[in-house]
């Protein structure tokens, strides 16, 4: 069994308000120095398939899992077995 | 006239977009379920606004899948009307029907009010009807409706004409005040103010109506 993970997150100039809220909430809190949070969706992906998985997984990103005009994209595959 | 109004699990502005179009005598409009795979016979189709598929993953991410988008698609390209209104604009948005993209609300709340819009450009197929820099009401009600695009992007849009609506005061971050634009074919349109709320004065305005007479227009002149 393999595990994909997939991580995708608000490209770097788009605005992220989520991540501001959370920001302040942490300054709230005394967590003073973190500077900015960013936040982002992480998928797993479970498999025993691994035949032309990363073409595959670039497949799946653009079609569904990111919108490329605000997202970017890493995934890793890891043997979880 | 026949107009198609698209229903897909977790819509619930179908039928205040069925009630609006139902105003016209000429039209006849009916709903055609997101399983449906044709849309033959109809001469507008309207996307309505709602929660498709719970939201999931992305607003409109879901929908875009559905077997009948394969026929908006091909609806699309033959040139007729197609109007997107709230979650109906992020699933045009997500089909890659309109350039750019829906995010979070800058203020993260969810908005629900009127909004004072502006007529940017009224030589289009869904403005026709109202003046150029008309300043309408509409409601807003969504809590991801913050229109982005790149620069580039937008630079085209522009030039090319395809804002139509811009907001008075921006609500939700929106770029360059962005509420409302069309494709570079001028037959797509998608908002996210609700003109199919403000229909009626008896609900509180009818500055929703000249954009259903302008399609209707556009479809009585192409077909006259």
């Amino acid at each position: 069994m393999y595990k994909i993970k997939v991580h995708v997150y608000l490209k770097e100039n788009i605005l992220d308000p989520q991540g501001k809220a959370v920001t302040n909430a942490l300054h709230q809190l005394g967590f003073n120095e973190v500077q900015t949070v960013r936040v982002g969706k992480y998928f797993q992906l479970f498999t025993d398939n691994v035949d032309d998985i990363e073409s595959r997984i670039k497949s799946m990103c653009q079609k569904l899992l990111v919108n490329e005009v605000i997202e970017d994209v890493d995934f890793t595959i890891e043997n979880a077995a | 006239m026949k107009v198609a109004v698209l229903v897909f699990p977790g819509s619930n502005c179908d039928q205040d977009m069925l009630g609006a179009w139902q105003l016209m005598p000429e039209v006849e409009c009916q709903y055609v379920f997101h399983s449906e795979s044709s849309l033959e016979g109809f001469d507008v189709v309207a996307v309505p606004g709602g929660f498709s598929y719970g939201d999931y993953l992305r607003c409109g991410a879901i929908a875009r899948f559905s077997p009948v988008m394969k026929a908006l698609q091909e609806f699309a390209e033959s040139g007729k009307p197609v109007i997107g209104v709230c979650n109906g604009f992020q699933i045009l948005l997500e089909a890659g029907l309109l350039e750019g993209a829906l995010l979070r609300n800058e203020g993260l709340s969810f908005i629900c009010r009127p909004e004072k819009l502006r007529v940017v450009n009224k030589h289009s197929m869904f403005t026709s009807a109202y003046a150029e820099n008309q300043i309408l009401e509409i409601p807003i009600a969504h809590g991801e409706g913050n229109y982005y695009c790149d620069a580039e992007t937008y630079a085209r849009l522009k030039s090319n004409g395809q804002i139509l609506f811009e907001y008075e005061h921006n609500p939700n971050g929106s770029f360059m005040n962005i509420a409302g634009i069309c494709n570079s074919k001028g037959n797509v349109l998608g908002m996210m103010p609700h003109p199919e709320r403000v229909v009626e004065s008896l609900l509180g305005g009818t500055d929703g109506l000249p954009l259903f007479h302008s399609i209707l227009n556009f479809c009585q002149h192409k077909t006259a």
